[in-house]
């Protein structure tokens, strides 16, 4: 079909175009990041800083309220702490978390991947089992799992410093079996072309060939794998953080804060759990929508419409 | 008297395109075929041919529109907008034949089904008439025990079994006009002569107009009655084939048939409209000057001895099965240095894995394959490997398309430090795109700005870069129009000529075979049956399946041709 090519940048153009929603959640997801990375420097108080807490203003209600106070427009949560400002530093330790794990998650997978589908035979039997064996847990329960026994072996592990650390090997360890078997079978279709194999005859190394000249044709599904899981991350963060084996109490994360404002919803202190809850439904939405529309759009399947 | 089976006037088809410019893929064509008679449009890819098949079917895609002509089957007109139109149903009185045989049938359903589905839905009749019918089709067609076949699946079929159920699917409701679309590109010379056989027994016997859409000269000299060449969506000439075939007018018309290799005689080149620059002579001696010189081993010899190479042997971790398959049972040849030695066969007999072990992709159960006496593969960046590149079939997977073509070229001349410094490297890159006759700045390009043929250049270009004694080429002009065939396959006489590389060069293609080589090695299921200097194979064959081959291939040498160029017939 030669007529294909002069219709092809015409057609390229017009699928780069986004429908207003994804537009609406790009913005959204590009705010929060902002956000979250400004955090010191935005937020009126410096909520890990203990010192800064002040227990006779604790539970004030949201500024717009009758009792509220001006100076915390989102109110103050049990410890005194400003609510706006943990709201900012608990995104930070969201999306810093989402993103560490979908990052290790995904080189971890891709890696893994691209070995066991190029070299396929034991190679590929023992990564892929392994995840399958993975895959055959829950992701929240080898998570608590894997925080558990950190914490058991290394007591240090529950601190504001180490904590991040531990969740994002505790939410990778799950995540990579996806990336590794997209990559895996993306791979071995890759393998099988003329190019690699040409590759092959001129003698370059399976490093060189698998980084240089498979990687680049199997990255476009892991981009959006990558979006897709970005979310679920940070839904995973959260729900560790609520249950208590995530960021310390000490340390707002969206998930702490909502675990402790479960505690006096029901005493008609609201706030504390609400706008933590609803940032964090924001943030998922709007990462949600932008990797929907990446993976329609990089769907073979769906081509052309 | 009878209408004409398609009588087409004055046809032009418009693609729109976002940009509200408009692509014209045919423009005024006319063509008339009579019944009984087979008229063969043949053209290179993008001149269209496909686009008028798909017009008569009422099959455009969807921005593709008939923007003015008039089409009549069996006399009734066309609705040029809908492709149908009062009395005419599609499937009824046009029937298609398309070119893979493996996709044109529903894997899923029987035989029976798909040809009586049809029949029921348009002839009205019952399962019994119906299976009735079909049995008759299928004996008309050829295929042995049609009762048995009626239950069969698809995949139980040989694709030249399929291409019969698929011509009887076009036969079911008797129609005026049959449209066949590259029939046999995808059958072997046995199997398509077999299929030309029959697609012109029923233009003979049922009066049925059949235009035969293909790029094969061959298949034209062989089965049409009258042809029409396309260029760029007009016709340029169109008459009885040997008309048009024995003497062409004009000058597309001629240099597209000249460009036909002949089974007959040898030329020493192709002939192609000369293009070759200056620049192109200039860095062919430097690059033979690069690979020529130093101190690397002269070509040396390749040696196969005794190969054998089984697949499917051992099962996995829980696999116990040991289904062993021979795909060469052991095969021995030579070849020189600066010698083509050529390997045919049909499909499945084993050629393509014997260049696959030879290149190193495959391994070899036993036997050895040695190139001036060093194992190949055997020392991974050693000297044998570097000294064999492989030139592949497909041009458009062989290159990465996330790889600039001149980074692409660049890479094993790096990775072989056979360039000093990155600047080096990558005028050496540019030196071997002039050589295989492009422009220096195509290097600054991805692969998917060149067409098939330019693909194919640069994958040679590419094969070039780590200076190979040896080439192997495995079917490199087989997906090509035949004008770029002739330029590439002239492209390698040249490197041979001007590097001493010796190369093995496997067809299907006899005609391809005999400009190309020197000896050949005709090869069934897996085994060498014969093995020649080219001339004295095509002379006098000995082998009963080498004759068979040759007599079987179709060639425009039934027509008499202009004589052959200067030069002439060379041994």
């Amino acid at each position: 079909m030669s007529l294909a090519a002069p219709n092809q940048p015409a057609t390229r153009r017009r699928r780069l175009q986004m429908p207003v929603s994804v537009m609406i959640g790009l913005a959204v997801v590009m705010l929060m990041l902002a956000v979250a990375l400004l955090a010191p420097w935005i937020a009126p108080t410096d909520p890990t800083n203990v010192a800064s807490f002040d227990l006779m203003s604790a539970e004030l209600p949201p500024a717009f309220m009758p009792d509220g106070d001006p100076a915390h427009w989102l109110g103050t949560d049990n410890q005194g702490r400003d609510l706006f400002s943990a709201i900012l530093y608990g995104m930070r330790v969201s999306i810093a978390i989402g993103g560490g794990a979908v990052l290790v998650a995904a080189s971890l997978g891709v890696v893994l991947g691209l070995l066991a589908g190029y070299f396929g035979g034991w190679v590929d039997i023992v990564i892929m089992r392994v995840g399958d064996v993975i895959l055959s847990l829950p992701t929240i329960l080898l998570a608590l799992l894997v925080s558990g026994i950190a914490r058991a072996v290394f007591p240090e592990a529950g601190t504001a410093q180490w904590a991040p650390v531990i969740l994002i090997g505790a939410i990778a360890i799950h995540e990579w079996v996806q990336y590794a078997r997209t990559v895996r079978a993306a791979t071995m279709v890759e393998a099988s072309k003329d190019y690699v194999r040409a590759a092959r005859v001129i003698g370059l190394p399976p490093l060189h060939i698998m980084v240089r000249h498979i990687l680049p044709n199997v990255m476009s599904p892991v981009m959006v794998i990558a979006t897709i899981n970005l979310a679920a991350a940070v839904l995973t963060e959260a729900t560790l953080s609520f249950l208590g084996v995530g960021m310390p109490p000490t340390y707002p994360s969206l998930g702490t804060l909502i675990r402790i404002g479960n505690e006096f919803v029901f005493s008609g202190i609201w706030w504390i759990a609400v706008f933590p809850a609803v940032t964090l439904v924001i943030l998922v939405l709007a990462v949600n929508v932008v990797g929907d529309w990446l993976r329609d759009r990089f769907n073979p399947k769906l081509k052309g419409r | 008297m009878n209408p004409a089976a398609l009588s087409i006037t004055d046809l032009t088809v418009d693609y729109p395109l976002a940009d509200g410019s408009v692509v014209t893929a045919v423009s005024g064509v006319n063509l008339m075929v009579a019944p009984g008679e087979i008229h063969a449009l043949v053209g290179e890819s993008g001149a269209g041919k496909t686009t008028i098949g798909n017009a008569l079917m009422g099959l455009l895609q969807a921005p593709g529109r008939v923007a003015k002509g008039r089409i009549e089957i069996g006399g009734k007109p066309v609705d040029i907008r809908t492709g149908r139109t009062e009395g005419i149903v599609q499937g009824k009185d046009v029937g298609a034949i398309f070119q893979d045989p493996m996709t044109s049938l529903n894997p899923l359903f029987t035989v029976e089904s798909q040809l009586g589905e049809t029949m029921r839905h348009h002839l009205g009749l019952n399962r019994a008439e119906a299976r009735q019918r079909s049995l008759e089709l299928l004996r008309a067609v050829g295929i042995p025990e049609p009762e048995r076949r009626l239950k069969s699946y698809p995949h139980q079929l040989s694709g030249g079994q399929r291409q019969r159920v698929v011509i009887a699917a076009a036969l079911c409701c008797d129609p005026k006009l049959i449209i066949a679309d590259e029939p046999t590109t995808a059958l072997d010379v046995s199997v398509q002569a077999q299929i030309l056989k029959l697609i012109r027994g029923l233009a003979d016997e049922r009066g049925v107009g059949i235009l035969l859409v293909t790029h094969n000269m061959g298949v034209v000299a062989e089965v049409a009655d009258r042809v029409t060449i396309m260029l760029k969506g007009q016709v340029v000439e169109s008459g009885p084939v040997a008309q048009v075939l024995g003497a062409p007018q004009h000058p597309y018309a001629k240099a597209l048939i000249g460009a036909v290799p002949r089974v007959d005689v040898k030329l020493p080149r192709l002939p192609v409209p000369a293009q070759e620059s200056p620049g192109t002579a200039a860095a062919r001696e430097q690059v033979r000057a690069r690979m020529g010189g130093g101190d690397e081993a002269k070509a040396g010899v390749l040696s196969v001895d005794n190969l054998v190479v089984e697949y499917g042997a051992r099962g996995g971790l829980f696999g116990g099965g040991s289904h062993v398959f021979r795909a060469v049972k052991g095969v021995s040849f030579t070849v020189e240095p600066g010698e083509i030695f050529g390997l045919v066969g049909e499909s499945g007999c084993g050629k393509t894995t014997v260049a696959n072990t030879i290149a190193g992709l495959a391994k070899p159960t036993s036997g050895s394959v040695t190139l001036g006496g060093l194992p190949i593969g055997a020392k991974r960046g050693g000297l044998a490997r570097k000294a064999l590149q492989m030139v592949f079939q497909d041009p458009y997977s062989a290159l990465n398309p996330r790889l600039r073509v001149a980074t692409a070229i660049a890479e094993p001349i790096a990775f072989y430090h056979l360039a000093a410094t990155k600047a080096e490297a990558a005028e050496d890159a540019a030196l071997l795109l002039e050589a295989v006759g492009l422009d220096r700045a195509a290097g600054a390009r991805f692969p998917h700005a060149f067409s098939g043929g330019q693909r194919q250049r640069i994958a040679i270009a590419r094969a070039l870069a780590p200076r190979p004694r040896f080439l192997v080429c495995d079917e490199p002009t087989s997906s090509l129009d035949v004008s770029v065939q002739a330029q590439i396959l002239n492209l390698l006489k040249d490197l041979r000529d001007l590097a001493g590389l010796s190369i093995l060069f496997i067809s299907h293609d006899l005609a391809v075979v005999r400009q190309m080589c020197d000896r050949i090695a005709v090869m069934k299921s897996g085994e060498i049956v014969e093995q020649a200097p080219t001339e004295e194979l095509f002379a006098a064959p000995t082998h009963p399946y080498t004759r068979e081959l040759l007599s079987l291939v179709p060639s425009l040498d039934k027509i008499a041709r202009e004589p052959a160029p200067l030069g002439g017939a060379i041994g």
